[in-house]
């Protein structure tokens, strides 16, 4: 097999120029889309990978983690690696585009100067580029995570994402928040989707029959490729199981192997698994099912300039919020790849001309909502985002407006990987507050709760997350916590890991059987009370006018 | 019955073990929901950590093996890592055995080792029957399924999966 890793090839130069000069123009002089999609051809197929859109159709900021915990097995490598390790590990220079796009090193001021990311039409462009090049080697793929958590795949049940998809023409996609528009609309979707929506692993809970297509069998460039295709295993527990209550998911090692044969007795040279996992369940996957040529994996929002190569099967992370197209090119000869190429193609909006045809479709779809979602209310001082283990932000924001607009002591913010930036200065939209709480269960809630159940719940979601065997792991970050401050050990063992579990108003340790006031949204129970989310988060943007959350020191991480 | 193996309960008999009591146990999450109007979706009572979670399970192995350490060897315990609804686990057993008159399982355990009761079924079967059987059973919290599989010729077998009870809510 032979490797070579493809970079951006423009940015030692800007590197050494201070970023707060550059502006928008800069990035146009210095970027042009050809350089962005030059490629070396290599062998008869092409695998084109978008995952985790979060139906983001329009270009978008979003600010990868500066902290991203890895345990166990992936202790210190790929892809809990961030920031300047990051840049060190694939030699990107700081202050470059790639930097911009793969970490949270100096976003705010590259920002301004790179310009958003994303925006469907620019990824219709590229992916016609590739077809137009590659013709009939190419096999275009969704991870998943593409209907929901923006305003307008909201109020159309994902019916705007599916349009514009129709125009991308997938051959294959999994699931996720897809299942959050409950059973029925799933099927309604699936059955009208003209490219199948696969799930190898998830069954009917009655007969315990498959409930989805398992794979699906392609022929390009003269080679029968097999794409397996796995929805995210943990679905019906950390999403609503009331509105999926006839699926049962998991992760279904020996399903996945058994397919894996399968495909390979029909004929198979080229076996895909088209993966809703997330990045560590499946490099344990991949070292324990064999067979696999190509996971193209997603879930967990990483971006990754390069393939993880685990024994024989290659691993790519293509991003999120659409910000990547991930272009894998192999030679496949005698059901073996035995050359590959790659590149994770960053979607620079200002650079990339928009396809007219997506642009029709993206304005048809927004225009009902377009004036309501551009009113701002309000404006922020300070970089607004959400991604990092612990906290964030945009985060604090929410669990601000929880706790005074809901009167509580304590507040509770899902550790949801998906939802935009916004940069210091820039005016906060309804559309913002949007990206970042759109989905089909938003009540606020608010409830008591004694110190020691809410330190369970701590211990619970850490678990999910720090579990050293990632097939006990469920992919989101930590909870955030308004009003508490507390220490956490990654290190430890569930029940060990959250000490010193303070009250912020008070000062003193949360008592075991005292019952506090919180609030907190995204309940997975059915009939949970309590205004939308956005609302909420609206009100309290409106009344404070400006917020400016400064990054806090209120979860103290230990066990690194 | 709804498994798709509930055929095969024609071909040996089933004896429930003692936790069929556990129906009258509260399960968290409903203990949970009797207690507040609206329901956060991260929350459960109190769970024992595992090191308090031990019950009769060594014993309840000990006996069935008839004081012999079972081997982890051909035994195949089908189970979710993190179980979606702990009230109702799928639970597929499926153990090597050429069945016939000379070799064949005949009987096969389940255990739970952090229910108030460790015993949960055990299955019998006869050499003309497939060594294959599922069940759903009900799991208070985070544990070890063990399945120890005895064969005609009186050795045993084993295998073991650790099952995650979880709150959910988060992923994503």
């Amino acid at each position: 097999m032979t490797s070579r890793r493809e970079f951006l090839q423009i940015a030692a130069a800007a590197a050494a120029i201070i970023p707060g000069e550059w502006t928008r123009a800069f990035a146009q002089q210095r970027l042009t889309q050809s350089d962005l999609l030059a490629f070396e051809p290599v062998g008869n197929v092409t695998l084109v990978h978008i995952t985790d859109i979060h139906a983001q159709l329009v270009p978008i900021l979003f600010r990868e983690p500066s902290i991203n915990i890895g345990v166990g097995d992936a202790k210190g490598v790929v892809p809990h690696v961030t920031g300047k390790a990051l840049l060190d590990l694939y030699k990107i220079p700081t202050g470059s585009a790639e930097a911009y796009a793969l970490t949270s090193e100096d976003f705010s001021a590259l920002a301004k100067s790179y310009g958003r990311m994303g925006g469907l039409d620019r990824i219709a462009t590229v992916i016609n580029a590739i077809r137009a090049e590659r013709g009939d080697r190419v096999v275009l793929l969704d991870g998943g995570d593409t209907w929901q958590n923006s305003y307008t795949s909201l109020v159309s049940k994902g019916q705007d994402m599916v349009d514009c998809f129709k125009l991308l023409k997938p051959d294959a996609m999994v699931g996720h928040w897809e299942f959050t528009l409950g059973a029925d609309r799933v099927k309604e979707i699936a059955e009208d989707l003209g490219f199948p929506f696969l799930g190898l692993n998830v069954r009917d809970t009655e007969w315990n029959e498959s409930a989805f297509e398992p794979m699906t069998m392609i022929e390009r460039g003269g080679v029968k490729i097999a794409v397996l295709g796995q929805a995210f295993p943990y679905t019906p527990i950390a999403n609503p199981r009331w509105m999926i209550p006839n699926w049962s998911f998991g992760i279904r090692e020996d399903d996945v192997q058994a397919n894996v044969e399968k495909a390979r007795q029909q004929g198979a040279q080229l076996v895909v698994l088209l993966s809703h996992n997330g990045f560590d369940v499946d490099r344990k996957l991949a070292s324990r099912v064999k067979g696999i040529d190509v996971i193209l994996t997603g879930h967990t929002h990483d971006a990754l300039s390069d393939v993880v190569q685990i024994g024989k099967t290659l691993l790519v992370a293509s991003g999120s919020h659409g910000k990547f197209v991930s272009r894998l090119d192999l030679d496949v000869q005698g059901g073996e790849v035995k050359a590959y190429r790659y590149k994770l193609i960053p979607i620079f909006s200002d650079v990339i001309t928009p396809d007219a045809q997506m642009t029709a479709k993206i304005k048809d779809v927004r225009a009902p909502y377009e004036p309501m979602l551009r009113e701002v209310v309000g404006h922020t001082e300070t970089l607004l985002y959400r991604r990092g283990n612990f906290n964030g932000t945009l985060d604090d924001v929410i669990c601000e407006a929880l706790l005074s607009e809901r009167d509580a002591e304590i507040a509770l913010s899902p550790g949801f990987r998906w939802g935009t930036s916004l940069l210091p200065g820039q005016e906060i939209t309804r559309e913002d507050i949007y990206n970042a709480t759109a989905m089909t269960y938003p009540a606020a809630y608010r409830m008591t709760m004694t110190g020691g159940r809410l330190k369970e719940i701590l211990e619970d979601v850490a678990d999910n997350l720090f579990n050293p065997d990632p097939y006990y792991q469920q992919g989101g970050d930590m909870v955030r916590a308004g009003g508490v401050s507390y220490t956490i050990d990654v290190a430890k063992p569930i029940g060990d890991r959250i000490s010193d579990l303070k009250l912020l108003r008070t000062g003193q340790l949360l008592e075991q059987a005292k019952e506090y006031t919180v609030a907190g949204w995204a309940s997975i129970n059915e009939n949970t009370e309590g205004p939308p989310v956005w609302d909420v988060v609206m009100n309290h943007v409106q009344k404070r006018k400006t917020v400016a959350p400064r990054e806090t020191t209120h979860v103290r991480v230990q066990g690194i | 019955m709804t498994d798709a193996a509930a055929s095969y309960n024609l071909l040996f008999k089933i004896e429930l073990g003692e936790n069929k009591n556990m129906n009258n146990a509260i399960s968290r999450r409903q203990a949970f929901g009797l207690g507040a109007g609206v329901i956060v979706g991260l929350a459960l009572p109190l769970r024992p950590t595992a090191a308090l979670a031990k019950n009769d399970a060594e014993e309840a192995i000990k006996s069935f093996a008839g004081g012999k350490t079972p081997e982890k060897a051909k035994v195949k315990l089908e189970l979710p890592e993190i179980a979606e609804n702990g009230n109702t686990v799928p639970v597929t057993v499926s153990i090597e055995s050429p069945m016939t008159k000379d070799s064949y399982v005949k009987d096969v355990l389940i255990i739970a080792d952090g229910n108030p009761r460790a015993g949960v079924i055990t299955f019998h079967f006869s050499p003309s029957a497939v060594p294959e059987a599922n069940t759903r059973i009900r799991l208070a919290e985070t544990q070890n399924v063990v399945a120890v599989a005895k064969m005609n010729d009186g050795s045993v077998y084993m295998a073991s999966k650790e099952v995650k009870v979880t709150i959910g809510g988060c992923g994503g």
